[in-house]
């Protein structure tokens, strides 16, 4: 095949830039207006393994059924693991580094994803934290700004 | 609510339906288009709405066709011999996205792009290719829009619920000629889930099960330049005539008794059905004016509604296939034509692909 | 289970950029090479699987792409968007549902775009993705888990990536052979802490097919066949705080159908070569305990003793692993074609000695969320 030899390899850009937008759902929608409007944590419990889940889903997932006994809790909580991160990438929330931690509030038995920003030689799994409200609150997970550590 | 827990409803409904928990399905096949939601993985996303905790799932996409690829991939996990009872799950929520500009980018990026505006666009080239041979008029495709809208006053699940007129339909915004807004599918949410069962397992469940008699699928076409515009729906011809010889089916709409078929616009209920043979070409327009495909005709279709009253894409084919299964089971209440012992559903999609899904009360 | 086999491969060389193929490109060389490795033709194949990801591909129906290059004209042809053993996984049960061969092949290009924005679309639009996470943090979560719940070190996981940039050497296919030193890995840039740059995989081109056939079709083929005794796949938890990063039950369950199908009750007696999913280089170790090779947090010693390097009893990722060619949804099925290379004798280089049973493993979903295992065996 010669004329390979010869061609040559031409790209085309293109980007795809679509909007969404995404229905949290009843559950989902509980949950961040009361971060937003009460700066309060809800969770809720599976009836049949009592699993409290935050955030709150609609239905449990490893007993297949729907819950409805929601709970509030607290604003603290236990860090079961962590990572500081110090790569660059556009859609992190604060420059590096600042760490992820997956953060089991007190009474809860999943862990929430979410972020710590200072003091990062001191986090360790099991170090204490306290969610830090937004001054502007709009009904997203980022109402909690980030985690202190207390 | 929200994708995962639309998919909760639909499978917790599936359950209660055939008396099944969750702890009794083996495997789970899903599907949508990844876009118009912007959920990569919705396989693993949704895990705990559709019940996939710890159990074996996968992710099944082609487009407009996922649904019946989906069932066609239940099947083939039952007909293994390893699995015995499996969820088939199709679901979209095009309210989420700008559907239109996902869809566009289904087209080659280097070839098809620029000209590909979508779905309505590439349908209405193949509907004045037909009307150009056939003959066939915008009235005589208005009239396929009215009996799918007229059948889905009888579907309580169907989005679209308001019966509408030839002149409605002629009187409708044209939105690409000669494709006017009554003449197409509406945009919608929801959600389907249907469950396969092994021949013994599927006694215990129920004692009229719909047995699958055939599946067959042609995706062969990657850019809309390729399609031979002025011929008939290839694919499904062939796909079709495939499954009917698989199934022992000479006559089809002798010996078919009710179709669910994919029809995202009034033009393919006159051009596709004489593909499928179910009348000879170029006489599918007095074939519907006659009342065959109506309810009580000689081969009704769509008693749901069809597409063009529901169209959530992921779910869409599925629907055909669970919706013609309804027929088979005799649990069609409104909507159920008398006597079914074949059904025929039909997937389409993509760039003009086609699956065809025969099921019978008997088992094969 | 009927016999069916694994009759025909073929894969790409894996590369950083291919700026002068399309995926149709590659679907097409490796679909007409996998078939002239099985000595089959077109007519023999009577479906098609491809696997491919409308993230990854920028395309909405990327099945679209690439199913004519796939052979898929005028055939039965379905779509899995998911890693390649997932893939091959339906197409071995197509083949047990009365097709006599089925041709899987997967793709992707990971040079055409941002990686980090397409595992960010992993995540839940509403709890994860507003804080920016993606499969690299996400992973780096993992590591930690591991090593805190069993007291491992960066070191422990530094020898796997030392073991299988080493081996890549002997892969002609793999991107990035490396003859480096755990001093390398540990001193190489932090990423998300304890992963730093040696301890991922890179981002590839390529594709991959196989061709799985029924008894009778596999009489017919050129090669040795390579028969498929057990499958399985499982999946946890979505959300990553519902899971024990560190304690991969999925994993033990797909590993389980996939034993019990095949008969096998002494894992790491019965495999002679494992090839293993290894995105990064904790990874390896943590779905050996998985797969039962070791007890839970007995991975690293599996390597100290030697029992997994290439001259040990249980070889695993001969090939180099993901750690050293990653092209996504690909790299599952690759691993699935090293271990069918291996049962084959012809793995030229990296063959392990005599090789009657063989293991693959393949992922989806952050972390591992699933996994899907392959027990393969030859005459």
């Amino acid at each position: 095949m010669d004329w390979l030899v010869h061609t040559e390899a031409v790209t085309q850009k293109g980007q795809i830039s679509l909007p969404y937008r995404w229905w949290v759902g009843e559950t989902g929608s509980r949950f961040l207006t009361a971060l937003r409007d009460e700066g309060k944590i809800l969770g809720n419990r599976c009836p049949s393994c009592a699993t409290v889940y935050v955030p709150p889903r609609k239905n449990c997932g490893a007993c297949f059924r729907e819950i409805d006994d929601w709970l509030e809790l607290g604003d603290e909580g236990v860090v079961t693991s962590h990572t500081v991160i110090r790569f660059p990438f556009d859609l992190h929330p604060a420059p590096v580094p600042f760490a992820y931690a997956l953060i089991r509030l007190d009474g809860a038995d999943t862990a929430i994803l979410h972020v710590i920003k200072e003091n990062l030689n001191s986090l360790r799994n099991g170090a204490r934290v306290k969610a830090v409200f937004a001054e502007q609150r709009c009904g997203n997970i980022l109402d909690i700004e980030f985690f202190r550590l207390i | 609510m929200n994708g995962r827990e639309l998919i909760y409803e639909a499978v917790s409904r599936s359950l209660v339906d055939c008396e099944l928990t969750i702890e009794d399905i083996d495997a789970i096949v899903i599907g949508n288009m990844d876009h118009f939601e912007s959920i990569n993985s919705a396989d693993t996303w949704s895990v705990e709405g559709s019940g996939g905790v710890m159990k074996p799932i996968m992710k099944i996409n082609t487009g407009g066709t996922t649904g019946t690829s989906v069932a066609i991939a239940a099947y083939y996990h039952v007909a293994s011999g390893i699995f015995d009872r499996v969820l088939a799950i199709g679901w979209e929520k095009n309210s989420e996205s700008d559907t239109t500009g996902a869809i566009i980018t289904c087209s080659d990026p280097i070839w098809d792009r620029f000209s590909y505006s979508g779905a309505i666009p590439s349908l209405a080239t193949e509907a004045i290719g037909y009307l150009k041979r056939s003959g066939a008029t915008q009235e005589d495709a208005a009239r396929v829009a009215v009996r799918d809208r007229t059948h889905a006053l009888n579907n309580p699940y169907a989005h679209l619920r308001k019966p509408i007129t030839v002149q409605d339909v002629m009187e409708s915004p044209m939105l690409a000629y000669p494709i006017k807004l009554l003449d197409v599918c509406p945009r919608s949410d929801g959600a389907c889930a249907v469950v396969f069962a092994s021949e013994e397992a599927a006694r215990r469940i129920t004692a009229k099960p719909a047995w699958v008699t055939a599946c067959s699928v042609r995706h062969s076409l990657s850019w809309f330049g390729d399609f031979d515009f002025d011929a008939g729906l290839l694919s499904l011809a062939r796909a079709s005539r495939e499954a009917y010889e698989k199934a022992g089916i000479k006559s089809p709409p002798d010996e078919i008794d009710v179709a669910e078929l994919y029809l995202p616009y009034s033009y393919a209920g006159l051009k596709w059905i004489e593909d499928l043979g179910f009348c000879p070409q170029n006489k599918a327009p007095e074939f519907v004016w006659s009342g065959a495909t109506d309810m009580g005709g000689r081969i009704p279709i769509n008693p749901s509604g069809g597409v063009i009253s529901t169209n959530c894409i992921g779910a869409t084919a599925l629907l055909r296939v669970a919706e013609a299964a309804i027929q088979v089971m005799g649990r069609g209440g409104e909507r159920q034509v008398p006597d079914v012992v074949n059904s025929l559903a039909t997937g389409f999609g993509g760039c003009f692909w086609s699956d065809v899904f025969l099921m019978s009360s008997c088992m094969p | 289970m009927e016999k069916i086999a694994i009759v025909g491969l073929a894969q790409t060389k894996f590369e950083r950029r291919k700026p002068d193929k399309t995926y149709y490109d590659l679907v097409y060389e490796v679909t007409r090479d996998a078939l002239e490795d099985s000595g089959l033709t077109l007519a023999d194949i009577d479906n098609v699987i491809t696997v491919s990801n409308d993230f990854l591909d920028g395309r909405t129906i990327s099945s679209m792409a690439v199913g004519e290059a796939a052979g898929g004209h005028d055939k039965n042809i379905s779509t899995v968007e998911g890693d390649g053993t997932f893939g091959a996984f339906y197409g071995a049960i197509r083949v047990l549902g009365g097709f006599r061969s089925t041709l899987v092949v997967a793709h992707s290009k990971g040079s055409e775009g941002n990686v980090s924005y397409i595992s960010n679309a992993l995540f839940d639009p509403i709890y994860q993705r507003p804080l920016g996470i993606e499969s690299l943090a996400s992973a780096a979560l993992q590591a930690n888990s591991y090593m805190e719940k069993f007291g491992l070190s960066e070191i422990d996981f530094a020898k796997f990536s030392v073991k299988n940039h080493g081996n890549a050497w002997n892969n002609p296919y793999a991107q990035i052979p490396l003859t480096i030193t755990v001093q390398d890995v540990l001193s190489s840039p932090k990423l998300a802490d304890p992963i730093k740059l040696l301890d991922c995989s890179p981002i590839s081109d390529g594709a991959a097919a196989i061709i799985i056939a029924d008894e009778k079709t596999a009489m017919k083929s050129a090669k040795k066949p390579v028969w498929i005794r057990g499958i399985g796949h499982c999946c946890e938890e979505y959300f990553l705080g519902d899971r024990d990063l560190a304690d991969p039950r999925a994993l033990r369950s797909a590993a389980k159908k996939a034993f019990e199908m095949a008969g096998i009750s002494n894992p790491s007696r019965e495999i002679r070569v494992a090839e293993v999913y290894d995105a990064f280089s904790y990874m390896e170790p943590l779905w050996l305990e998985g797969l039962g090779f070791c007890k839970p947090g007995g991975g690293p010693e599996l390597l100290d003793c030697g029992v997994i390097s290439r001259g040990g009893t249980l070889p695993v990722n001969p090939s180099g692993g993901v750690l050293s060619a990653h092209a996504v949804l690909v790299a599952g099925l690759v691993r699935l074609i090293e271990a069918a290379l291996q049962l084959r004798g012809e793995a030229q280089g990296r063959q392990v000695e005599d090789v009657h049973r063989a293991l693959a493993h393949g992922i989806n979903g952050p972390c591992g969320q699933s996994h899907c295992v392959w027990v393969l065996e030859s005459d």
